[in-house]
């Protein structure tokens, strides 16, 4: 047995969309972020609901990448590939490493499975070219029934436990203590303690064959690891993050959290979570369409609401009409948006950033609204933070913006401490304002007062006729609709955002590269990875795009050359130029639906600089 | 605390001279010092149309917000405000038409708005086109040959999205108006008001047949819950039922005698009469029809929210992340 010390390792773990992949898939990751590796996780659904078991669009795919020092994407291609079935290893070979393990069940490759997955022979490894000696090749069924058989359990309960085999089989390859994966189970299954040990049994069996069976034949995987940063952890998905970002806000900011919705791939799950927790005082509404959703958010702003809408990008079409309306009333509203593939339905539950002029320009007349973009699964939680803090103080609604990959994606999250974060202030009118004050009077910081209903004596209207400065009443005076234009705009141009950061090679780059929300993880370890290489890579990844931060003319022209990476035909690229005089950056573009592939991006990116 | 119609007055509204929203403002700022909310706590939220700059002359909280969203939008404050007393202000227009969504649902849920709708059967702000509750034929600047569509029954319309409240007034009778806002906003749940409203300058004459006292005396019945159906200018005729509907008749004449009229009964919770009703062309049925109590959207919200803060253990954000599998690095 050969011990292979590696950086980083990915897995994937495919099957059946009833084979329980994403769950091993969990617990694998939580194993190993226990002992400190860092994770990055990428779940890939089929698109159909209920595809016919063993078909090749059935085929569920969990893929985690574990890392001794930090891990910044899911990794391109894997080093073990489980495939519980025929179809799934038809399917997911091609996200294997020409060097990767394959772990396959045996009794899932009889001649019907064979038909279902349309392979063409009983020799199915060599109709896709593998080599038998990287294949752990075991009766996984017939094992699980063995080792279940006293239990008294169903074949079909016992049939549930399979991918357990399979990952008791992966902790067997990295040596991990499976003392984590059964306490796991154990608090997941507290209230059924009979599944429980029986799931820690397969597990134990699975471990045990393959240090009994396979010793000699495969690698053993040792992720050592480095840079721990103490703390306690847990595994969350962006969306979750996003959720649990607005919790957190309104909590700070002492409001009611109020969710108008209209359910959307892939936004639905930020709406899920957040109608779970009624106990916070969470209130979700479910609305009609995706005008009410964003309308009814707004109506709960005007009545003193922390107010969000989520959705993706053909909602947003829907929702613009309001997000204009909020813009002129000034009242703050966050607006989430889980960029998926357009236009019109497009790829619904794929990823891209092909929104971004949208929420910049997407209404009608003069309306700049705040967008910020997550840069990756955990970061949605600081983005939503940020984007609340933003529209609670400056009376303006905000887009928060992230995508299908990093919605969906997870990583280890450590958990926050509210006392750490930022207080949110919401600019209440003034009390001693009262007989004096009108609705579009401003705080120092050209910030609206935000008079809620309840308050006697600062009884007023809103609404989406321009207002007169001074009296708040009705105005078309061209001088102050260009005044309040101005105002509207001046508003949001004084919000305070971090500066950029630049990574990497920050003094003496050759190439500096450009991106913003869900690529970032990509696109660092492309830098990483050309860095390690020898070459001067810095990075400059941008999460606020309205405003842009006050250093990013200063950091885009320092260097000799600027390529923006985006997944769109070039829209951040567009925006920078049109706010950065004579910048003209290099480009790549890639509108796939799927994540960046780093390989690709390190190719392109080293052409560029040879050039 | 006690409140007079000034109290409720702002600005000088804009409409044309003789437009039937004048008559209805004026009967809208009666009704709120009667109810006796204070202004503070309430929100008049419209849309966009003639109709829809009422919020401006109200001393209230008030939205006039985007074509058609007035009812979405005063949902999302009634919902997160229980406590504010809202109304809903929009035209036919507005509420039925690029509305109409948000109009049937809010009345499907049953969320606790007074919602009015202002029906003059043209769109009066854009200049004269034909709405969704103008007649078949109907001439105007869009349908010069005449419309080739069916109008909607705004009461139809309610009672299909299963709403529990539908009252009719019409805009220059304010006895009439003031009467059914109050039990608008007594009535717990969404209540609609259609208010029968003249557009002088698009759509004059709409509704003359019921615009004056005299006109109503003749062609109109006033409907009180418990009580005979009786109607025209000595009571002379009333409301019979016949087969599976209703007609008007002479007492009298055919033999039908007084007995044989219908008491009315808003509270019935089967509809199909209340339809009947509302629907009659002659006369037309004025007052509260529908009034029947159901849960409404508001208030189970909140209870869902109380009855589940007392079922989990979390209710802070620290208690929400300790419900998660958590692993420590040490």
């Amino acid at each position: 047995m050969e011990i292979k010390e590696k950086e980083s390792v990915v897995v994937r773990f495919s099957g059946d969309s009833g084979d329980g992949m994403q769950l091993a898939g969990n617990i694998f990751s939580t194993v190993s972020a226990t002992v400190g590796n860092s994770i990055s996780t990428f779940p890939d659904y089929p698109a159909d609901i209920r595809a016919p078991q063993g078909s090749l669009t059935g085929v569920s795919g969990f893929q985690v990448h574990i890392g001794a020092g930090k891990v910044f994407t899911p990794g391109d291609q894997c080093d073990v590939l489980v495939a519980m079935n025929a179809a799934a290893l038809k399917t997911q070979y091609k996200f294997a490493k020409p060097d990767a393990a394959i772990i396959i069940d045996t009794d899932s490759f009889g001649p019907k499975d064979l038909e279902k997955a349309q392979f063409k022979t009983e020799d199915y490894l060599g109709e896709m070219s593998i080599d038998p000696d990287r294949v752990i090749a075991c009766p996984l069924t017939t094992m699980v029934k063995d080792c279940l058989a006293d239990s008294g359990m169903d074949v079909k309960s016992m049939m549930k436990c399979r991918n357990m085999f399979a990952l008791g089989l992966v902790c067997w390859l990295f040596d991990r203590d499976l003392n984590v994966a059964f306490n796991f189970l154990k608090e997941k299954f507290a209230k059924k303690p009979g599944i429980a040990e029986a799931n820690i049994k397969v597990i134990q069996a699975g471990y045990d064959y393959g240090h009994n069976t396979h010793s000699s034949v495969a690698n053993v995987y040792r992720i050592e690891t480095k840079n721990k940063v103490p703390g306690r952890y847990m595994d969350i998905t962006g969306n979750k993050a996003t959720a649990y970002g607005f919790i957190a806000a309104a909590e700070k900011a002492g409001l009611k959290l109020y969710l108008g919705s209209y359910p959307i791939t892939p936004a639905t799950d930020v709406l899920h979570e957040l109608s779970k927790h009624k106990s916070l005082g969470v209130t979700t509404v479910q609305c009609e369409d995706e005008i009410s959703g964003c309308a009814s958010a707004l109506g709960a702003s005007f009545a003193g609401a922390l107010a969000v809408t989520s959705t993706s990008g053909p909602g947003i079409c829907l929702k613009s009409e309001a997000m204009n309306l909020a813009v002129i009333m000034e009242l703050p509203l966050v607006v989430l948006d889980v960029q998926r593939g357009g236009p019109a339905t497009g790829l619904p539950t794929k990823s891209e950033q092909t929104d971004l002029l949208q929420a910049l320009f997407g209404r009608n007349g003069e309306s700049p609204m705040p967008v910020i973009a997550a840069s990756s699964p955990t970061d949605c939680f600081d983005a939503a933070y940020a984007a609340c803090k933003i529209a609670l103080e400056h009376m303006t609604p905000v887009i928060l913006m992230t995508d299908a990959y990093v919605a969906n994606g997870s990583g280890a999250f450590k958990l926050p401490n509210l006392a750490d974060y930022p207080a949110i202030n919401p600019p209440y009118v003034p009390e001693e304002m009262k007989g004096t004050w009108t609705p579009y009077m401003r705080a120092e910081n050209g910030t609206r007062y935000w008079a809620v209903p309840g308050r006697q004596g600062f009884e007023h209207i809103l609404g989406g006729l321009e207002k007169d400065d001074k009296t708040g009443a009705i105005s078309t005076n061209p001088e102050n609709h260009d005044l309040m234009t101005r105002k509207r705009q001046a508003k949001i141009d004084a919000i305070q955002v971090p500066d950029l950061e630049v990574l990497g090679d920050k003094d003496d780059a050759e190439l500096l590269i450009v991106g913003f929300g869900g690529t970032f993880g990509h696109l660092h370890a492309a830098m990483d990875e050309m860095r390690a290489a020898g070459k001067k890579v810095a990075q400059a990844h941008f999460k606020f795009i309205n405003p842009l931060p006050k250093n990013t003319a200063e950091v885009l022209k320092k260097y000799p050359k600027v390529v923006v990476a985006e997944q769109n035909m070039g829209q951040l690229a567009g925006w920078l130029r049109m706010k950065v005089d004579g910048f003209v950056p290099c480009q790549f573009n890639q509108v796939k639906g799927q994540p960046f592939v780093v390989a690709e991006l390190v190719e392109n990116f080293t052409q560029l600089m040879n050039k | 605390m006690a409140y007079t119609q000034n109290d409720f007055k702002k600005g000088q509204p804009r409409w044309c001279p003789g437009c039937g929203d004048h008559f209805f403002l004026a009967s809208l700022h009666k009704a709120m010092a009667e109810i006796g909310v204070d202004p503070w706590n309430t929100a008049v939220i419209s849309g966009i149309g003639c109709s829809s700059r009422l919020p401006h002359y109200m001393a209230t909280y008030g939205m006039n917000t985007i074509h058609g969203r007035a009812a979405a939008i005063a949902t999302g404050a009634k919902v997160a405000n229980p406590d504010l007393t809202v109304w809903q202000v929009s035209g036919d227009g507005d509420g039925l038409a690029i509305g109409g969504n948000h109009f049937i649902h809010a009345n499907r849920r049953n969320i606790n708005l007074n919602m009015i709708l202002l029906n003059n059967r043209i769109y009066g702000l854009t200049k004269g086109q034909y709405s969704p509750t103008s007649p078949r034929g109907f001439v105007s600047k869009s349908s010069p040959y005449g419309t080739v569509e069916d109008p909607f029954r705004p009461a139809e319309l309610c009672f299909g999205a299963r709403g529990h409240f539908f009252a009719r007034a019409v805009a220059t009778d304010a006895p009439g108006t003031i009467e059914i806002l109050k039990a608008a906003y007594e009535h717990k749940g969404a209540s609609v008001c259609e208010i029968l409203q003249n557009c002088v300058i698009f759509n004059n004459g709409t509704h003359d047949a019921v615009y004056d006292k005299a006109g109503r005396a003749k062609n109109a019945i006033y409907l009180k819950h418990g009580e005979k159906m009786l109607f025209g200018e000595n009571n002379e005729y009333g409301i019979v039922q016949e087969g599976f509907g209703v007609k008007a008749v002479k007492l009298g004449e055919d033999g039908y005698t007084e007995a044989d009229v219908l008491v009315h009964d808003a509270k019935c919770e089967d509809n199909t009469l209340q339809l009947k009703l509302a629907e009659m062309e002659w006369p037309v049925a004025l007052g509260v029809i529908r009034d029947v109590e159901a849960p409404t959207y508001d208030d189970c919200v909140t209870a869902q929210i109380e009855e589940v803060k007392a079922q989990k253990k979390y209710h802070n954000f620290a208690e929400l992340l300790e419900t998660n599998d958590i692993w420590e690095v040490k």
